[in-house]
């Protein structure tokens, strides 16, 4: 019994990490940390991911996982330079601040 | 030993997730983010996925956080001001709701009966994962490769300087 955990417990570390991650994306202004709290939600999907593999003893849920991180470092890469950009035309960097569009 | 190390794990990366949200210095958040994922990669060997644990450690807590932290240094991000936290007074009893009923129902569409067990599944070495990428995956994974390069032509054009 001490030497396996049941995959329910695992799913939940999961859903927990993603609601964490959509807690920073809602409530934190500052755009690095919003950009951070998405990286936060990848990995919580990654880790469902890993564990569903696990059950259905299938690779497809590691390249699933493979997939995104890849995504995921492009996405960092891209995102970030945007950041860069707002910050050279706006000197912000509060999201509250970035809101041409709504006018 | 697996529920040891689990619960050890799994409390780490919460911890570090919870840090990541509540502090104000975005440095003190990359880092938090760090032990997130080094404690995701320890699970991930747990579930028998070793090249995703390599892969997460390099490509995640390597490349993508040190892009973050170059940046933040870059910006000279400072704290944020606390502008907009009142919102954690009615987010935080909604969050723990949400998760109370994720956690009911996770436990009730899969019952304890798959229990996870380190070496339970060895399929997921480095030779098994290349197998089904350049077999089943193999579209995909070109098409992958299309997408790394359009985004590193999209992150040049966006970060240079103007030439007058």
């Amino acid at each position: 019994m001490m030497n396996a955990v049941p995959i329910s417990w695992y799913l939940t570390l999961s859903a927990i990490l993603f609601a964490l991650g959509v807690a920073g994306f809602l409530f934190r202004r500052s755009i690095i940390t919003v950009f951070m709290s998405i990286e936060l939600m990848l990995n919580a999907v990654n880790l469902s991911f890993v564990t569903f593999s696990y059950q259905h003893k299938e690779v497809a849920g590691h390249l699933f996982t493979f997939f995104v991180m890849v995504v995921a470092a492009a996405e960092a890469a891209v995102g970030l330079a945007i950041i860069l950009t707002v910050f050279k035309n706006r000197s912000t960097l509060n999201i509250d601040d970035v809101n041409s569009m709504k006018n | 030993m697996d529920v040891i190390l689990f619960l050890t794990f799994a409390v780490i990366a919460v911890v570090c997730a919870i840090n990541v949200v509540v502090q104000t210095h975005p440095i003190s958040s990359a880092l938090s983010l760090v032990g997130v994922m080094g404690s995701l990669a320890v699970l991930y060997l747990l579930l028998g996925a070793e090249f995703i644990a390599a892969a997460q450690v390099i490509v995640y807590a390597g490349a993508v956080m040190v892009l973050f932290v170059f940046v933040i240094m870059l910006l000279n991000a400072g704290a944020e001001t606390s502008k907009g936290r009142s919102y954690l007074i009615p987010g935080a009893p909604l969050l723990i709701v949400f998760l109370g009923l994720v956690a009911f129902f996770v436990q009730r569409i899969f019952p304890s009966s798959t229990m996870v067990r380190f070496g339970g599944f060895t399929g997921g070495g480095p030779r098994d994962i290349g197998n089904a990428l350049f077999t089943t995956y193999l579209l995909p994974f070109e098409v992958t490769s299309l997408l790394i390069l359009i985004a590193i032509v999209g992150a040049i054009v966006l970060a240079r300087k103007e030439i007058e």
